[in-house]
Parts: C-alpha cells; structure tokens; sequence
C-alpha cells in the first residue's frame, strides 16, 4: 500500500522525443486512477517510469514516502500487467502465475493455493496446466493479469489489461477488476483507450495528450468541466458536437440558433463579447422540444432537419446537418475539434454534422423538420486561440501547440484574474 | 503455399544428389573399416567382414588415450566457450554501452585470422609458459577461435527474445541475473545447442593446433593421433585401422548432434507477446 507521487517527470528518449513532459500527478493510497489519452501519446512510458522499466529523464518519482528514481523495478514493490501479455512461453500458466512468488521463496502449498485462487476469480482453472501458446489471445491477457494478482503488491500497474476481450468478457473482467481492487484496496494505475473503462473504474482519470497531462479528476469532473477542447472531445460517447459561436450582450450566435446564456456564463464570457469562439455541446444536451418540460426555459429551440435516426431501444441518435457564415482562424484548432469531436466542424459556407440524443418517445422523424432544444447551461465555449474552455471556473493546458505551458498562452481572450491551475479536487 | 509434385520431384532429386555426394566417402570409409589387411587393396564396396581392425584400434593405448583428449578438450572448450559467449551475446543485445561495436567487431577480427599464421607465436609462447601439450594448451585457442561464432549465433537468438519478458520478470521482483538465468536462457536454448554443436565440432575436428601443441599422449587428440596411426605392425600401411579410427571418431559427433538437435526447435517464443 502506498502513495505514488510524480512530481515533474519526463521521459526523453535517446532520439529527443519527449514522450511525457513535466506530468505532475499525486495518486493517493488505494486510489484507483486512470490514465487515458489516444495512442502514442504517452501513457505507456508514463507507467514504465513508474515501474522503473524506463528511466525517468527529469524529475521526481515517489512511491511510499522514498524518492524510487534510481530503484531497480524488483525492489519497487509493484506488479504490472504488460501491454503486449509478456508470458513466460515456457511456463505452463501456472508457472507463469506462480513465479513472482516462487522468487520470493513462498512455500509450494502457499503458492499453489494463491494461484489457484486466482485462477478461480479469472475463470483459469481449467487452463493451468497449458503454456501460453495453446491460450486464446482473452485468456492470455487473463493469464497476464493473474501474474500481478497473485501478489500483494504496493501498486498495480495495468496497461490496457482487457483490450482483447470481447465485449461480454470485458463487462465481466471490468467489474472484476474493480471489485479485485476494491477488496485489496491496492494503488492502481490503470491505462486504457477504452471511454467506458475510463469513466467507470477510477476514482480518477487523467486525460493525456502529446506526453502532456490535459487535465486530472473525477470521471464527472472531467464530463461536466473540461479544462480545454481536447478533454471536451475525449471524454464522452458520442463525441462532442463543435460549431462556431460568438457572443453578444447575454446571448449566444450559434449556426442552429442564437442561445440566451444564463447569468453565471455571460460573466466568465465578459471579455469574450463579440470574439469568434468555437462552441461544444454533448449530444445529450439536445432534446425534442416536445419533451423538455420545465427545463425549456433553461435553453432555446432551433427548427432542425432530422437526416438520420439511430435507436438503439434506450437512446435515440438524430443527425442532422448546420450551416454557418462564421469562419474559424485556427486550422489548427479547427483539425483538433474534428479529431476528437464527432466530426465536421462546419465552416463559411459549409455543413457541418450534429448528432443529437433525444428521449426515445421523442417523434421526431427521418426527413421531417423537427424542433429541438438545445440546455444553454450545458454549452461549452472555447478560446480560438489556444482551445482552453472560458465556460469552467478552473484554467487547464492549451488544446493546441505540443507542450506549450500556460505561460505560451495565445492572448486571443486576456485571462482572467481569478485563473488558476486544474487539478481537480 | 504448397509445392506442386514436379517442384517436389525436382527438390527430392537435389537431396538425393546432395546426400549421395556427402556419404559416399563416409561409406567408402566404413566399407574399407571391415576389410582385413588383404582386401584393403580390392577395389570392392563389399568384401569380406572383418572388426580385426576395430580389434587393433581398442588394443592401441595411444588411441585411447587420444580419445579421451578429444572428449575431454571439446567437452570443456565448448561448455566455456558457450558460457562466456551467453553472457556476451546477452550484453551486447541488450545493453547500449560505449565500444559495444569496437566488441562486436573485435571478436569478428579474432575469427578472421587462418589459424595457421599464429600457431607458430602460441606453439613458442606455450612452451616459454608451460602449457605446451597439456589440455589447457588446446582448450584457449579452440575458445578463442569459437567465441565469436558463438557470440554471433546466440546474439541472433537473444535479439528474438522480447525484452518485454525479461522485464515482466523483474516486476516480478527477479534480479537482471535470475531473470537471465530462468527467463532468457531456456528461451535462447535453440541457440545455445546450435552454438555448442558448432563449437564442438570445431574442437573435435581440429587438427593444426592439436598437432602444432602438442607432442605425447598427454593432450594429444583423435585428429593428431591419427596421423601417427601405425596399425598391427610396423610393415604394413595402416589404411585399414584408419578407418576404423576415423569411423569410431565419428561416433561421438553424431550422437552429440542426434542429441542436442531435438534441442533445436523453433517457436519457442510463441504465445509470449500479442502479435
Ligand atoms: N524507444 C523509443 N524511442 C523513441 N520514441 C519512443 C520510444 N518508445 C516510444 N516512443 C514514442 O513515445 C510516444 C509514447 O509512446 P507510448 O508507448 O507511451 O504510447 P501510448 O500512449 O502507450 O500509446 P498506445 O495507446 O498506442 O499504447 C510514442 O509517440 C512513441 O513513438
Ligand atoms: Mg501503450
């Protein structure tokens, strides 16, 4: 059990590329956190480092209360489970489970009985005896994963330990996992590409990109606040609707309307008044205007063309299309907003696509001209500049820009006096 | 995939052409092995049968004492040679060290040099040091020699190993020489036969050291020893009693290949990464 601390750690290597930069990151005792980000962009290096598995190039690495830096992996106490499975081929799967504690000198009865146990709750039993060549790729990663559960070590360590599961047995593995860990209450730091594992497992999720650490926090902090554009569009499925937008006086311009903003929002969008800004709004802040209720005072309605209906029993997706005479600047923000929103971020003179989640008693239907709400509360606005959210109290990293700190700010909006850093509660 | 019959006719010709070539001096060998002194001359494949030479081989105290030499030399020139080339291989795979390629390079240079332009230094150099014709004497050049063959063939195999086991190991909490031991050995072991083979033979069929440095039946080997074959008597040419000779050192080697060969299997890895 112990706290693992990353106080400025960075990862070059030998060819100069900077594969994690400055990660600053306190991960609690017990505290399950998951580290998330698309590929490449460090998170594997990121929990090598803290394996020891790769040396750190500056700053600090604590687990426990001891500076672990120059610590060989064997005596950090920590148990992983490798992106690529890493059995030993020729050991049976019982070998494989049993070796971290064959190393350290546990009688055979003992071992035999932890082994087993796991086994048991990975639903191994009836493979102990095979090697690894003769698994399927899902019962490999469960092999894998029973290396490190066998133990009782400070931390786990987990790179995408259910990427090759099916569907089912993910569900099952996932709930397993968080019950394994749970139990043991053992510091985990879980990586994964996987939106539903990100947002159900941790108690944490840290949002990487470029070697950067985006933003730090509970799953719902990170859905209802997002420091920045690239966090906005990460999280949540689907994807985050982006269009251009500015603001004049209280209200909004938008392609599919002009939104009244609420009090609270127009102040933090004080500066921002008459700037061209790029709007975010998750598809579940959409709604049939015929069944918004009491809330209907809370946002606008926009008359809109439903192109395409997607039921799926408890949701229902409507996509329609938007155009727009407003223009972003930044292509670099704009390609940022399609790569990780849900897709065209519509432009002067071109349609842009918005896919929208409704109550599935909506009737609304293909090829007719609906009228839908949009939750003015619920909309995220972004600096053009530099793609940081002017709608949150707190200031994350910019959205655009490899490895530029908040001091490369692009002044499109002046920050505001109260800005201070992200880390989440 | 699959060889149509004519590719497979053509391929099974080639064999057969290849195998004939390559044993046919071997039978000839064996053939002229149990002909009694009067028929070694006879031109024939089969003649009579006789193991009187086989008698004169075992009865000789010098060819005894040579091959046990020959055991014992290529025993432990190889078992040495493969430890040190294991530990080699495995560093310079693995780690980036400076003059790591200065290494590689150097133990390709040593292999580069005939034999025969430094036995004339060692046959002197041995003699002012005291290991003229004892084991040790043949043990060092057969390792020298052998080393960078071996350092060449197990840092092949290691580099197939994925480094990620080795690490998993770690995290398991071995140390870099438990996990090297247990982890990268039994997995490099195709390798490490075919490396041994390879030295093996090199020691056991040698011949311009084994009688360049040596000069009694104190270290003398097979090869050496057979030069100086003189059969039953002084009078007559010792053909047939060579042969025998030669037939019976060929038995070790053989066996040594028959043995580690079921070693050399391929896939040994498989099942240990995704991909
Ligand atoms: N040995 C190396 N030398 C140079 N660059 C490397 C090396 N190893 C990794 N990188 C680079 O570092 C970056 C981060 O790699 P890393 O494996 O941590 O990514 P990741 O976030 O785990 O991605 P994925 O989700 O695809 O596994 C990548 O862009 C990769 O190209
Ligand atoms: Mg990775």
């Amino acid at each position: 059990m112990a706290q693992i601390t990353m106080e400025g750690l960075t990862k070059r290597y030998p060819d100069g590329y900077e594969a994690v930069r400055d990660m600053d990151l306190a991960i609690e005792d017990g505290e399950f956190v998951i580290l998330v980000g698309p590929s490449g962009c460090g998170k594997s290096t990121a929990l090598r480092m803290i394996a020891g598995l790769e040396d750190i190039t500056e700053g600090e690495l604590r687990i426990g209360d001891e500076v672990v830096n120059d610590r060989a992996p064997k005596d950090r106490d920590i148990a992983m489970v490798f992106q690529n499975y890493a059995l030993y081929p020729h050991m049976s799967v019982r070998e494989n489970m049993g070796f971290a504690l064959k190393l350290r000198k546990l009688d055979q009865d003992e071992i035999n009985r932890k082994v087993e146990e796991a086994a048991r709750i990975l639903d191994l039993e009836q493979h102990l005896d095979r090697k690894p060549s003769q698994l399927s790729g899902g019962q490999r990663q469960r092999v894998a994963m029973g290396r490190a559960i066998v133990r009782d070590p400070a931390a786990f360590l987990m790179d995408e330990p259910l990427s090759n599961l099916d569907a089912k047995l993910r569900v099952q593995m996932r709930t397993e996992v968080s019950r394994i860990q749970q139990r043991l209450g053992t510091t985990t730091v879980y990586v994964t590409h996987d939106q539903t594992e990100a947002m159900t497992l941790g108690d944490r999720v840290a949002v990487m990109r470029s070697g950067m650490l985006q933003q730090v926090g509970s799953p719902m902090e990170l859905y209802n606040d997002p420091v920045n554009l690239f966090v906005a569009g990460f999280i949540g499925s689907p994807a985050m609707n982006f269009m251009p937008a500015t603001v004049h006086g209280d209200s909004v311009t938008l392609p599919i309307a002009d939104v009244r903003l609420p009090q609270g929002m127009r102040e933090k969008l004080g500066r921002a008044e008459g700037k061209q800004l790029l709007a975010g709004i998750r598809p579940e802040d959409f709604e049939d205007a015929a069944l918004t209720g009491d809330a209907r005072d809370r946002g606008s309605t926009f008359p809109a063309k439903i192109e395409v209906l997607e039921s799926l029993g408890s949701e229902l997706y409507a996509h329609f299309t938007v155009t727009t005479d407003q223009q972003i600047e930044s292509q670099e923000l704009r390609e940022l907003a399609e790569d990780v929103g849900g897709g065209e971020v519509p432009m002067a003179g071109e349609e842009g696509h918005i896919v929208a989640r409704l109550d599935p008693q909506s009737g609304v239907r293909v090829g007719q001209e609906s009228e839908l709400w949009v939750d003015a509360a619920r909309i995220h606005l972004f600096d053009p500049g530099d793609g940081r959210n002017l709608t949150i109290d707190a200031t994350g990293p910019a959205a655009t820009g490899r490895g530029q700190g908040p001091e490369g700010r692009d002044p499109a909006v002046p920050p505001r006096e109260d800005e201070r850093p992200a880390e989440g509660a | 995939m699959g060889h149509t019959s004519r590719e497979r006719t053509l391929w099974s010709i080639g064999i057969l052409v290849v195998l004939l070539y390559a044993l046919i001096p071997v039978a000839w060998i064996t053939s002229l092995s149990f002909k009694s002194p009067e028929e070694v001359g006879d031109r024939k494949f089969f003649s009579g049968f006789s193991t009187e030479n086989y008698d004169v081989v075992f009865s000789d105290d010098t060819f005894l004492a040579a091959l046990i030499n020959s055991i014992g030399i290529a025993g432990i020139a190889t078992l040495i040679s493969i430890v040190l080339a294991a530990m080699a291989a495995y560093a310079t795979s693995r780690l980036d060290f400076t003059g790591k390629a200065l290494i590689l390079s150097g133990a390709l240079a040593v292999a580069m040099f005939p034999p025969i332009s430094i036995v004339g230094s060692l046959f002197d150099m041995w003699r002012a040091i005291g290991i003229y014709d004892t084991w040790p004497g043949l043990i060092i050049p057969y390792m020298t020699f052998t080393l960078p063959l071996a350092i060449y063939t197990l840092s092949a195999f290691f580099r197939e190993i994925p480094w990620e086991l080795e690490q998993a190991a770690q995290v398991d909490g071995a140390t870099p020489f438990q996990a090297f031991r247990k982890i990268i050995v039994p997995l490099a072991a195709p390798g490490v036969f075919t490396a041994a083979i390879l030295v093996f033979i090199f020691a056991w069929n040698d011949f311009i050291f084994a009688n360049t440095l040596t000069s009694t039946d104190n270290a003398r080997t097979v090869p050496a020893a057979l030069a100086f074959f003189t059969g039953a008597s002084q009078f007559e040419q010792p053909i047939g009693a060579i042969a025998a000779a030669s037939v019976v050192v060929t038995i070790p080697i053989i066996i040594m290949v028959l043995i580690f060969q079921r070693r050399i299997v391929a896939g040994l890895t498989a099942g240990a990464v995704k991909g």
